[in-house]
């Protein structure tokens, strides 16, 4: 998934584009020239902020919203042409998760997650047995005869989730699924559609606004801004080098990017005359990520450095670490010689007198 | 009060709530149709038919600006046509249930209206037609809301039946006007407002507790 659309692709937009009529006979773009190819069994992420287009773009992939320009296909068949049964067809093929579950309140757990069974015609005992397998693989027994406004979020999404692959659907989208979760039930809900994903090779695409959802599940994002893809490509790689200021903007929110006040204040961009402290960020990545490169930068070459901020964490299956330190100006460019050599990469962000 | 009092009680009461039966009845048969259309065939709904939509609601409310024991008059073409005389209880049914229509395609518009737009989402989503949609969601996520309707929609007729003696309808309004009112029997008249307010009690009643029979939105906070 590289912006290019591929063959072989779960999901492919191509030049995909909405336009809405907008007040004084102006026209709104949601989305333009959106092109992203999903391969079969990836869990992509595409994020962005309210109002940038993510909404929009998710709902093509099963045919709520209909492009204006280009195509979106699902497993080869084209969404934005389907209509009637073929569109119906199409849509008992993908599963979908709301934010706010969107449960049936007169249904139970186990009616609600029979109900697309029910839309798809099956038979009243496969569906017994069918939701009963459900109910299970997602952890709700003895919950089976229970009302939505009995349980709690996390028990609603998982009810969502297993009503969503009730039609064993090749893909499975989720609008910000978590975003109405506290972090430890967040932490759950993901942890079971990683593996629901691994289990079932089911290709998923969500949508969020944050980023450590990404970072926790999606093997693949998507970064969206104002109706367009700015960047994407393997979250791990995104994580390590990102290029577009939106990007850098939502991952500030999950790695240690931020600098302390009292030095994000003093900061200058050039380097000013006389002694200073150069301000480096430092990304570890990969197998690099681990080895104790600062301690060996002070004894293999002598410069100390000093940590302003910092985190080391998980991106999918690496470790991904983001430092933030200082060394004596003077020495600054050999420093970070010595750090890239070794695989790190480093960013000069300021002075600091 | 004689005993003869007591049985043309009865009996006024038999022929009201036969009235108001066979009108709720056929009001609802007829009514619920179309509750549900006028709630889905708006612009970019579910049934989208805005130009249908606009030609009922008209009719819908042009029915019920008249009032009432105008509607009864008016249609006494009609009601001989049906049902071969406009006069007596039997006759009295249509104008209650022409009345009775457009009040509970109302009233059932409303309660499907208040169903989360978000389960009509996630039902397309699951491939479903738009008649499953109605069927499976929107009429079974509103039945709290029609069951209170329509239980408005009883108690309004009870009320409506009392006017139908201008026709010839029997029932308890009618005893009311011709023995209390007419021949001075006050006791009688007493008699049938109590008897009235009875019934528009046990009915209310009856449908709240359907209402909260089918409102699983909360349980716990049932019988606050």
């Amino acid at each position: 998934m590289t912006g290019n659309t591929a063959a072989g692709a779960a999901i492919s937009f191509e030049g995909v584009g909405k336009a809405f009529a907008g007040p004084g006979g102006t026209r709104v773009h949601a989305l333009e020239d959106v092109t992203l190819a999903v391969e079969p069994g990836a869990i992509c992420g595409i994020i962005g902020r309210s109002g940038a287009g993510k909404s929009t773009l998710l709902r093509m992939v099963n045919g709520l919203e209909r492009p204006t320009s280009g195509t979106v296909t699902v497993a080869g068949r084209d969404v934005g042409r389907a209509g009637g049964a073929g569109l119906r067809t199409i849509r008992r093929g993908v599963g979908m998760i709301f934010q706010h579950f969107n449960l049936l309140s007169s249904r139970t757990v186990a009616g609600n997650i029979a109900l697309p069974l029910e839309i798809a015609g099956t038979p009243a005992p496969d569906i017994r047995a069918r939701v009963a397998d459900l109910i299970a693989r997602v952890g709700l027994d003895g919950l089976a005869g229970r009302y939505p406004a009995e349980l709690s979020g996390g028990q609603k999404q998982r009810v969502g989730i297993a009503r969503a692959l009730a039609t064993q659907p090749r893909v499975l989208l989720s609008d910000e699924a978590t975003s109405a979760l506290d972090p430890e039930t967040t932490q759950t809900v993901l942890r079971l559609l990683a593996d629901i994903n691994r289990d079932l090779g089911l290709t998923v695409l969500l949508i969020t606004h944050e980023m450590a959802v990404v970072r926790d599940i999606a093997s693949h994002m998507a970064v969206i801004e104002g109706g367009r893809i700015v960047e994407s490509g393997p979250t791990y790689d995104i994580f390590a080098r990102p290029t577009h200021p939106t990007t850098r903007s939502f991952l500030g929110g999950v790695t240690g990017l931020t600098l302390p006040g009292f030095i994000a204040g003093r900061m200058e961009e050039a380097r000013p005359d006389g002694p200073s402290d150069e301000v480096i960020r430092v990304t570890f990545a990969g197998t690099h990520a681990t080895d104790p490169m600062l301690s060996k930068l002070a004894t293999e070459l002598g410069i100390a450095s000093n940590i302003l901020a910092g985190a080391i964490e998980e991106v999918g299956p690496h470790p991904f670490g983001n430092l933030l330190i200082s060394v004596d100006a003077q020495r600054g460019a050999e420093a970070r010689a010595y750090l890239e050599r070794h695989g790190l990469l480093t960013k000069v962000l300021g002075y600091v007198r | 009060m004689s005993a003869n009092l007591i049985w043309l009680l009865w009996e006024a009461t038999l022929q009201t709530l036969y009235m108001v039966a066979a009108s709720t009845v056929i009001g609802t048969a007829f009514g619920l149709p179309l509750g549900v259309f006028l709630a889905t065939s708006q612009r970019g709904e579910l049934l989208s038919a805005p130009w249908a939509n606009k030609v009922l609601g008209l009719v819908v409310n042009a029915t019920r600006s008249v009032p009432f024991i105008i509607l009864v008059v008016a249609i006494i073409p009609l009601t001989r046509a049906l049902v071969g005389t406009s006069i007596g209880t039997d006759a009295a049914i249509v104008p209650l249930t022409l009345a009775a229509i457009p009040f509970i395609a109302r009233l059932v518009e409303n309660a499907i209206r208040e169903v989360d737009a978000g389960l009509i989402e996630a039902a397309r989503a699951m491939g479903a037609t738009p008649f499953q949609i109605i069927r499976k969601v929107l009429i079974r996520e509103a039945r709290p809301g029609i069951a209170l309707g329509l239980t408005l929609a009883v108690v309004s007729l009870i009320g409506y039946s009392a006017m139908v003696g201008a026709v010839g309808g029997e029932g308890l309004g009618d005893l009311g006007i011709r023995y209390g009112y007419q021949r001075f029997m006050p006791e009688v008249m007493l008699a049938v407002v109590v008897v009235l307010i009875v019934l528009v009690q046990l009915v209310q009643s009856l449908g709240e507790w359907i209402a909260a029979r089918f409102d699983k939105r909360a349980p716990r906070n049932r019988g606050r």
